[in-house]
């Protein structure tokens, strides 16, 4: 009876969304407690699922007792628990920050919700037609927060987010479409099955149907060509929205992509359509690539690390395309490693906003000395994307890489050694763009005057562009002229909290949190072999 | 690689062209047209919906785009589902289960779908109010051209980078 835990984990959050806006008609703030109860409680459920999973294997749910083929499925294995793991991970985590920093409101908790419940039934689902549907309401509820602070230029960046979003996810429906016309089914264990024995792996209508999935969930992951709606709609979307959205919303995306290629499609359809793959790693390189050296050129810190995300997600893509075994335990350490690391980057990010109303890289002078561990656990999350050991993102990197490399050595196909290339090259673009934040963190701003703090505070607060020219010739010069005794440059706002055990000036609550982050990523990264053991049921299902 | 691609190239212009010549022998142009029009309309509305949403600088034409782009998947999955001859697959207790029958799965996904494409339209108007409040102008141009001016739209990354260098 365990598997009914999978139906629950995800109406809980749903149903929950409807109770921040009906409860709001009495309660003027109902919607975080809400919230919280209801992350909580998935936090619970994926315990649970996790351990039946640890215990008995993957757990399969038939919606509404129709058995499938016929009815809607619902799958916990342990690739599903990891993501799941994550995104209930996260969502609980985001709240404390959400609270302080808004935005406030019943609605945008009940958005919060959905988005969380939308992505738990992304994760789960083991339908093709269910998935269009999750795709959907996370969709939805994505473009709806990102334009939760009321701007119109946030509005302009998630309408953006939204056209492209919808045809990302129209394409992955006419994919699904041509498919179903191919086998006339739409469960996916069924589906692998029925390709084979109604079309084949030749067949130009599943070709077309896996083409138009991969098209489709790559404008919703944001890799390069396609990536443009991303940068916008998270530097333009309240901080704890871009906490929560930059760590989860493409993740699914791609573990979608992942589940598509793996459980419907399999390891011998890419291996029987070496131009889809191709174009697959072309595209993911240049994603790599694109990425890194656009992230290194921002000066909008957000950005910067959106622009990060297009390189990651495109090292994931090519995971996925290289299909074997080591580059796929690689491409899904990396998935749930770069969640968490972009979490925690954002977090500290949105933090060193709230605290100081610093936005830019220019504004980070010192911010070691008055935010010492914001800045040490931003840094140790930075060091963990550029790929320094002991963190996850290490591992992640390093299976991608090797497993490019065997794949060359094995078929002799040179795409691979690329890939392996455009990683090492991306990883010190990464160092160049994470090495410019902790030379600002720690070099930087020494003995900048006094007064030109308080100029940095207004500006970092209002309108960041129109004072831009005016802060950069100032740390340009490098402003050594006097040494006051003041803070320095990074000095905190009006009214920012104040904490008895720690110098920096931002909210205790989500400042553990942070640091608790960067540590996990750092724990994880000692835990590779703990890792190869979990997924090592599923790598050997599908590579069976 | 390029062998692979080639290959893999070679076979599906092959395939393309024995369909295409198996094509020619039976059936003209105009009878495709004749007999497959809906898939047609498919096509025709899938472009006209992809190059509205690319080249009119409107915002609201833009999600009047994507609705058609919607609407000719809606009308794929319909289409498909035709079958010549089929019933509704209601069968009254005690009944012979004769005749053929339409599959019900393609008309619930369409149902679905136009749900979806409902919530996203409305969504999306909902910004373009918002935008409309803030800026008085539904037009991409004018709207880059007044966010730019506000300062709230980064310059393009070419410049961004040149930009960091300053």
């Amino acid at each position: 009876m365990s598997d009914v835990l999978l139906p629950v984990a995800i109406t809980v959050p749903l149903v929950a969304a409807t109770l921040p806006l009906a409860l709001g008609l009495k309660y003027e703030s109902a919607g975080w407690p809400v919230a919280a109860v209801a992350t909580t409680a998935l936090a619970g459920l994926t315990g649970a699922i996790g351990l039946e999973v640890a215990r008995g294997g993957a757990l399969s749910h038939a919606l509404g007792t129709y058995e499938p083929p016929v009815g809607i499925e619902l799958v916990a294995d342990e690739l599903s628990v990891a993501v799941l793991a994550l995104v209930a991970v996260v969502s609980l985590a985001t709240l404390a920050f959400a609270r302080v920093a808004g935005p406030r409101g019943n609605s945008f908790y009940s958005g919060y919700l959905l988005l969380v419940g939308g992505l738990t039934g992304l994760v789960l689902t083991g339908d093709l037609f269910n998935m269009f549907v999750f795709l959907e309401i996370v969709g939805i509820s994505t473009y709806a927060l990102i334009a939760a602070d009321r701007s119109g230029a946030s509005a302009y960046a998630s309408l953006k987010y939204l056209v492209v979003g919808t045809v990302g996810a129209s394409l992955y429906l006419l994919g699904v479409g041509y498919a179903f016309l191919a086998t006339g089914t739409l469960n996916m264990l069924d589906m692998q099955v029925q390709i084979v024995e109604q079309a084949s792996y030749a067949d130009p209508l599943i070709r077309a149907s896996y083409a138009l999935i991969v098209a489709g969930l790559g404008l919703k992951v944001a890799v390069f060509p396609i990536h443009a709606w991303q940068p916008d709609a998270y530097q333009r979307a309240p901080d704890a929205v871009t906490t929560i959205v930059a760590a989860l919303v493409s993740t699914a995306s791609a573990y979608a992509l992942m589940r598509v290629s793996y459980t419907v499609f399999t390891v011998d359809f890419l291996a029987a359509n070496d131009a889809i793959t191709t174009g697959m790693l072309i595209v993911a390189g240049a994603s790599i690539l694109a990425g890194s050296a656009l992230a290194a050129m921002q000066s909008d810190l957000k950005r910067m690390f959106a622009y990060s995300s297009v390189a990651q997600f495109g090292m994931i893509v090519a995971a996925i395309a290289l299909a074997n075994e080591t580059a796929l335990l690689g491409g899904i350490v990396h998935l749930v490693g770069h969640g968490l690391l972009k979490f925690g980057l954002f977090l500290g990010i949105g933090l060193l906003a709230l605290g100081y109303g610093a936005r830019e890289l220019d504004d980070l002078a010192s911010a070691a000395r008055s935010a010492p561990y914001t800045a040490g656990a931003v840094a140790l999350l930075g060091l963990g994307l550029v790929g320094i050991p002991p963190s996850i993102g290490f591992l992640g990197k390093w299976y991608i890489g090797v497993g490019a490399v065997e794949s060359s050595m094995a078929g002799g196909d040179p795409a691979g050694i690329g890939i392996a290339a455009v990683i090492f090259v991306s990883t010190l673009f990464t160092l160049s763009y994470v090495a410019r934040v902790i030379e600002r963190f720690y070099f930087a701003g020494v003995g900048l005057p006094g007064g030109h703090g308080a100029e940095h505070d207004e500006s970092g607060h209002g309108d960041v562009g129109g004072h831009d020219d005016a802060d950069r010739g100032v740390a340009a010069d490098g402003g050594r002229e006097s040494a006051t005794g003041d803070d320095g440059p990074l000095t905190p706002v009006e009214g920012a909290p104040r904490s008895r055990l720690v110098p920096d000036r931002v909210p205790p609550a989500s400042l553990a949190i942070l640091i608790l982050a960067a540590f996990t990523t750092i724990a994880l990264g000692f835990g590779g072999y703990a890792l190869f053991e979990w997924f090592d049921p599923y790598l050997t299902e599908v590579f069976a | 690689m390029t062998g692979a691609v080639l290959d893999a190239a070679a076979g599906s212009a092959s395939a393309l062209a024995s369909v295409l010549a198996s094509g020619a022998a039976t059936a003209s142009a105009l009878d495709v047209l004749t007999t497959r029009h809906a898939y047609v309309a498919f096509a025709l509305l899938l472009c006209i919906g992809l190059y509205m949403m690319i080249a009119n600088p409107n915002l609201v034409k833009k999600i009047i785009g994507l609705n058609l782009f919607q609407t000719a998947i809606f009308l794929l999955f319909i289409t498909s589902a035709y079958v010549e001859g089929g019933a509704i697959p209601i069968v009254p207790e005690g009944a012979a289960e004769t005749g053929t029958f339409v599959s019900p799965l393609p008309h619930v996904i369409v149902l679905t779908a136009i749900v979806v494409g409902v919530s996203l339209t409305a969504v999306g108007l909902a910004l373009c109010i918002r935008i409309y409040d803030e800026y008085g102008t539904l037009r991409t141009d004018v709207l880059r051209g007044l966010m730019r001016d506000e300062g709230s739209l980064p310059e393009r990354p070419a410049v961004g980078g040149g930009d960091a260098d300053e």
